[in-house]
């Protein structure tokens, strides 16, 4: 009785409130209202994107560490094995302190059509708000953070060319050098403001790179042929074996890898919206196809489908889906994996001999290979039904994107976009190296490459079972 | 005393270290090891690369026995370790000077 006394009591003021209140304050006029409205919608969008972004940031440089160390670890001898995943984590480390100082400004910061300037050196100018040109729902931080995870993880690509052979300074050196004037240049060219090969922002040759296929994969691949043509093979190459001290950590690493990909595809959205979910799904789909390709054909090829096989086909496809991931509907994604993990498969496992140079952990093979493919294969899949990269000026209407629906002229941009990675990539490396190589020396001495990096060059050793 | 060294096939020890309990051996020292004799290794490939993997993992047994039972011994390891193929290992004798217990400076075959 009580309680249907007091929920009554409670009921009524409820119903007396709204009279209560309306006579002491007055309502708000439906402009004020929509206004605020707007801007609780636009906050919310940002707040999605901005969630999104910052979670690809974080997987992007899982991809580097550890996944990319993983897999490069577990490849090489044991007695490399922690200098190899040093190599990968020195880049998180001088990498991510030379995009605050100058590679940010040089990559995104307006400049010519090739290179940014230094207008935001020292991240000046680079703080919460948005810039419409680049991604206009996240602030300019979580674009640069992002951006820095692909700066990061491009020369660790190159490490795997001259794996258990080059020393630590030195390598360090040259990675530096090479992320000013190879990797900054090339990301200035198709994502920064006024960049040559922009689609975006209207370069005069529009590449349809949706996450790096040029920038990242080409660059690394093609410059890490060089290194290893510069460097020369490892001792006793080919003769003596040198199998994986263990694919179990390769393996680890490869799944890492697919995973964190999701952030560098569709993180590549820049949103958290559809275009997000075309480019995660590609992702999966291409390396999904790739890894079944690479096994098929080594099964066919060898009598036996191998683990390492699998994981390189799964990586070989998540290179070529990456310039694709944007633009192409999921049944072109599992074609390209297809294709490039037969292809990938063929040049690490004939082409290489062929030629007879010693990229230690097949990065050209299947980065460079790989991203040129990709590259190639968006300009004939590409899709305005996926992305409306193209307008017509006068219209806004979406004008055809790749070779599928007419626009063959688009594979003549592609390749102009991977020349260029391709020229770069081979007359900034061989320059780096020849000045690295005159000042501080670039291979570690026989004696010590037979000890092994960890401990001639960092005084350790990564396994110690005994103790 | 004499020491019996045997190399046999891992997969056959704890049949070996078995039949070496039933008849009283009870002290043993067991070694991982790598070798081969006339049995052929085999191949891996690596990323199109093959490697011929001819350091087959085997099992080395050592056990120090009194005189009375050595020829025991090495039937027990006979015929626990054969299967009748390539590879089934190889078994060594020799003599032992000395044997001693470290516990209590026990000397001789009653230090076994």
């Amino acid at each position: 009785m009580r309680r249907y006394i007091v929920t009554s009591l409670m009921v009524l003021t409820l119903c007396c409130s709204p009279i209560v209140l309306a006579q002491t304050s007055a309502v708000q006029p439906p402009a004020d209202r929509i206004s605020k409205l707007e801007s609780a919608v636009a906050q919310a969008q940002s707040s999605a994107d901005n969630a999104w972004m910052l979670t690809s940031a974080a997987l992007v440089l899982m991809m580097t560490g550890p996944g990319l160390a993983l897999f490069y670890g577990g490849l090489v001898r044991k007695k490399n094995v922690l200098a190899t995943m040093m190599q990968s984590f020195a880049m998180m480390a001088i990498i991510s302190v030379l995009w605050a100082l100058l590679n940010y400004s040089l990559a995104f910061g307006p400049g010519t059509s090739i290179i940014g300037g230094l207008h935001n050196v020292f991240l000046r100018g680079v703080g919460l708000t948005p810039d419409p040109d680049y991604a206009a729902t996240i602030p300019l931080q979580t674009f640069m953070i992002y951006q820095l995870m692909f700066a990061i993880i491009t020369p660790a690509l190159v490490t795997g060319a001259f794996a258990e052979r080059m020393k630590f300074s030195a390598m360090a050196a040259f990675l530096t050098l090479w992320s000013i004037v190879v990797y900054s240049p090339m990301a200035h060219m198709v994502w920064g403001k006024g960049g040559l090969l922009n689609a975006s922002l209207g370069g005069r040759f529009p590449c349809l790179d949706f996450a790096g296929g040029t920038v990242v994969h080409v660059t690394s691949g093609v410059s890490a042929l060089m290194c290893a043509l510069y460097l020369g093979k490892r001792l006793g190459y080919p003769k003596e074996p040198t199998p994986p001290h263990s694919v179990v950590l390769s393996f680890i690493g490869a799944c890492l890898l697919w995973v964190g990909w999701f952030g560098f595809n569709a993180g590549s959205a820049l949103g958290s919206g559809p275009l997000a979910t075309s480019a995660f799904v590609n992702t999966h789909f291409g390396a999904a196809a790739a890894a079944l390709s690479w096994a098929l054909a080594e099964w066919i090829r060898n009598g036996k489908p191998s683990a390492l096989g699998g994981i390189s086909g799964c990586v070989a496809g998540l290179v070529a889906i990456t310039p694709a991931a944007g633009f192409v509907q999921p049944l072109s994604a599992i074609v390209i994996g297809l294709i490039a993990g037969v292809c990938c498969f063929f040049m690490v496992i004939k082409v290489k001999s062929w030629f007879g140079y010693d990229d230690s952990l097949d990065a050209f093979g299947v980065h460079g290979a790989g991203g040129t493919i990709g590259a190639i294969l968006t300009g004939i899949f590409a899709s305005n039904l996926i992305n409306p990269i193209f307008k017509d000026p006068k219209t806004g209407a979406a004008l055809p994107s790749g070779a599928i629906q007419g626009n063959w002229g688009q594979v003549g941009n592609q390749l102009v976009g991977v020349a260029i990675a391709w020229v770069i990539s081979i007359v900034g490396t061989l320059i780096l190296l020849k000045i690295v190589d005159v000042t501080i020396g670039l291979r570690v001495s026989p004696e010590d490459e037979v000890e092994g990096l960890d401990l001639t060059q960092h005084g350790e050793e990564g396994y110690d079972f005994a103790s | 005393m004499h020491k019996i060294e045997a190399i046999i096939q891992p997969s056959k020890l704890d049949a070996v270290k078995d039949a070496l309990v039933e008849i009283g051996i009870e002290g043993m020292t067991i070694l991982e090891a790598r070798g081969h004799g006339r049995q052929k290794g085999h191949t891996e490939f690596y990323r199109g690369r093959e490697y011929t993997v001819d350091l087959l993992p085997k099992v080395k047994l050592e056990i120090v026995v009194a005189d009375e039972l050595v020829e025991k011994a090495e039937q027990a390891i006979l015929s626990s370790a054969r299967t009748g193929k390539i590879g089934d290992g190889k078994i060594f004798r020799s003599r032992i000077d000395e044997a001693i217990r470290i516990r209590n400076d026990e000397r001789g075959p009653s230090a076994l």
